[in-house]
């Protein structure tokens, strides 16, 4: 817990360092940042709904990681899983030729965003399992061909028919495929439920169960898997195929609950900060929900701070990244703040040989 | 370069230039459209060459980079910003300024070499992660920076891009000149000056794409015929065995990793100064996990690695090919005139090409663990 509190405490002062030197007051920057995150009953809703991806994608990269895979696909998950979820959500009624009720519509909408996820992922997984291309370029490769495909969907296919909308959108959602607010007059969404939710249920899969267990061991160790029983190959492909699941959730919740449509260029970013929020968070769905949050307070902040400094959102970026350069680095923090290092050397991912 | 591959390389590049003379032949002469196809997958493949490159310098000393993109990125910028720095604020002429970025490029490329190096040699961070690092910190201070500095009101452009001073000049190889020569020593046919006609303009390229086939041959030079090569491949394969025959291990990583910022800074400087006089938020789009793909499927070797960056140039040559003849592609194959789908191929290649089945490579058998003495 020490080493993640101080990576981001060390990041908040070289940040704040970088404002200086772009001009800024770093003071005003960061008071800003926290009133815009957390400063009313509204930035607090916007804080938690710029966190619920966040969760998502984070768990998704978090469960990888425990299966020694590194996916930094969620991008392309994600939306993969967005556009999926946009379609059932705005066209089943139309080819079943009745309107649907929202008990069914909403879960249809979710779980097959979500499958579609799981399926990009599968993917890498199952050549990672079976050919041994690693994943961490082919889940890559993956997010452009989901860009491409999206752009070709919503710029083609896909696209609003509405002749004021000129940016490359789906059209909106069926109303009985929309995951209501909490409260009125706030975005605050059940999907932020569903996510801590969800965060629990993967922390019971990792350490309760059977494939939990066969995941892990993968993970620390294939070739003991191996001898002990375990189908490695399988528990590959399964691992990434819920990791990819989880990043669909990313999306489908971003669709169903927020926009109420898919809009192209919107999945950019979030593969990158997942990988962070993952890190941050030591892979522990626990971390991972507090790192979101983390994460979804600076963005959301980030234009109250924009306001009263005129430093851009942008720099939140850079804050990002030295959070997870001192959390992936953490023998900088140790050498920093003089403590001890541990013995153990936790091996996150393997090289090519794979 | 064993014949499965080699088969393979040569089978793709002639069945993607066969599809653009099919589709242009309606438009253009195919000997014409075959030395246009050939010039423009040579200079496409530039940053993939120079990023293949990067990665064998760092992995033959046993340094895994998937932080070539972000290096990449990174020169994009800084190559740029030099460039117009030079241009619009100290008033130097074109020249000079193109010079000048280029240097920044490298000088930045090399300091984010420099942190991976500190991370992965000395921290002894994952490999893999500290090349994220990279990639994550370049998408962050390039997207600031840029903005920062050119679309706030009050910063230094004052909201307005500045005009860069252009791109390099394209330098002229005597290709024609030479085959004219040839043709008239042999008593000159018509098909023999038709052919320098159409191919004497393919090696008039820029300066970044003439020094990265220039640096391939050195590169392969360098690693295969000096001692400094030996001495890097050792340290790849068995530090221990090179530590006690004296080669300090640490030193030589640290040493091929910055060769490595070298050669993704020039290629980063190619897509700002060479490419388009622009810079764009993630314009290198995944070109230096490509080269990767590229490095991996030339077996670590400089002209494998270029033969396959030559298959990803063409790949990204018919997409652009297919912009040039969308109007006279014909009824049946209007597919390709969509650049999305088009746009797949490289990525669709390059995981093809990872999955080994057109021939399994090694990597160095240290390549991405610390060396703990």
């Amino acid at each position: 817990m020490l080493v993640p509190l101080l990576a981001v405490l060390t990041a908040v002062v070289v940040g704040g360092v970088v404002i200086v030197a772009v001009g800024g007051n770093p003071f005003f920057a960061y008071i800003g940042l926290i009133q815009g995150s957390f400063g009313s009953a509204k930035a607090l809703s916007e804080t938690a709904v710029w966190a619920t991806p966040y969760i998502f994608a984070g768990l998704a990269v978090a469960l990888a990681f425990k299966g020694g895979l590194f996916n930094i696909g969620a991008e392309g998950q994600l939306a993969f899983g967005a556009v999926t979820a946009a379609l059932i959500g705005y066209a089943l009624p139309d080819w079943l030729g009745t309107d649907l009720p929202a008990i069914i519509h909403i879960p249809l909408a979710v779980g097959l965003g979500a499958l579609a996820g799981a399926l990009w992922a599968a993917i890498p997984g199952a050549l990672k399992a079976y050919t041994g291309g690693h994943e961490v370029i082919n889940t890559i490769m993956m997010n452009y061909i989901a860009l491409n495909l999206t752009s070709f969907l919503l710029n083609g296919p896909m696209r609003d028919p509405n002749p004021i909308d000129l940016s490359a959108q789906t059209p909106e959602i069926a109303l009985s495929a929309r995951i209501p607010p909490l409260f009125e007059g706030l975005r605050f969404h059940w999907g932020f439920i569903l996510a801590l939710v969800v965060a629990f249920l993967v922390y019971i899969l990792i350490w309760k169960t059977t494939l939990g267990f066969e995941i892990r061991t993968v993970g620390s160790n294939p070739d003991a898997a191996q001898y002990a029983g375990i189908n490695v190959k399988r528990t590959i492909v399964i691992s990434m195929a819920l990791s990819g699941l989880l990043a669909g959730m990313a999306g489908t919740i971003e669709v169903t609950a927020l926009n109420y449509r898919h809009e192209l260029g919107f999945s950019i970013g979030y593969g990158f900060d997942a990988i962070a929020i993952a890190l941050l968070g030591k892979t522990h769905p626990l971390g991972v929900v507090l790192a979101a949050i983390l994460f979804g307070a600076m963005r959301n902040g980030a234009t109250r701070m924009q306001f009263l400094t005129q430093i851009p959102v942008d720099v939140i970026s850079v804050i990002q990244a030295l959070i997870l350069l001192f959390v992936a680095a953490d023998a900088i923090i140790r050498y920093i703040y003089r403590f001890k290092t541990r013995g153990e050397r936790v091996v996150l991912t393997r090289g090519w040989g794979g | 370069m064993d014949w499965k591959r080699f088969s393979f390389i040569t089978l793709v590049i002639v069945l993607l230039f066969t599809v653009v003379v099919l589709v242009g032949s309606a438009a253009q002469k195919p000997v014409v459209i075959i030395a246009s196809m050939l010039a423009t997958t040579l200079t496409v493949a530039t940053p993939l060459t120079l990023g293949a490159l990067s990665g064998i310098f760092c992995e033959r000393s046993g340094v895994v980079n998937i932080g070539i993109e972000g290096m990449m990125l990174t020169a994009a910028f800084f190559g740029w910003l030099a460039a117009i720095y030079m241009n619009s604020i100290f008033g130097f002429s074109s020249m000079p300024s193109l010079i000048v970025g280029v240097l920044f490029a490298i000088l930045s490329s090399v300091l984010m070499s420099l942190l991976h190096a500190v991370l992965s040699v000395t921290f002894k961070v994952d490999q893999i992660i500290g090349g994220t690092v990279i990639n994550i910190l370049a998408v962050g201070v390039t997207g600031f920076l840029n903005r920062q500095l050119f679309f706030e009101k009050g910063s230094v452009f004052g909201g307005n891009v500045p005009h860069a001073p252009g791109t390099l000049p394209i330098i002229h190889v005597p290709v024609q000149e030479g085959v004219e020569a040839i043709c008239k020593l042999t008593g000159g046919t018509e098909g023999c000056q038709t052919l320098a006609n159409a191919f004497g303009k393919v090696f008039d390229q820029q300066p970044i794409t003439i020094a990265a086939i220039l640096l391939v041959i050195l590169s392969h030079f360098i690693l295969f015929k000096t001692r400094w090569g030996l001495r890097t491949r050792a340290v790849g394969e068995h530090p221990r065995a090179a530590d006690t025959l004296g080669i300090n291990v640490q030193r030589m990583r640290y040493l091929n990793v910055l060769i490595g910022g070298v050669m993704a800074g020039l290629a980063g400087a190619y897509f700002t100064l060479e490419s388009v006089p622009s810079f764009e938020p993630v314009m290198t789009n995944g070109r230096g996990f490509i080269a990767l793909a590229a490095m991996i499927f030339g077996n670590w070797t400089p002209f494998g690695a270029w033969a396959a960056s030559l298959v990803f140039g063409a790949a990204q040559a018919l997409q652009i090919n297919m912009q040039v003849f969308r109007d006279v592609i014909p009824a049946q194959w209007t597919i390709l005139q969509n650049s999305y789908v088009v746009g797949l191929t490289p990525y669709i290649l390059t995981m093809i090409i990872l999955t080994g089945i057109i021939g399994k490579t090694i990597p160095p058998a240290a390549d991405g663990q610390p060396y703990e003495k």
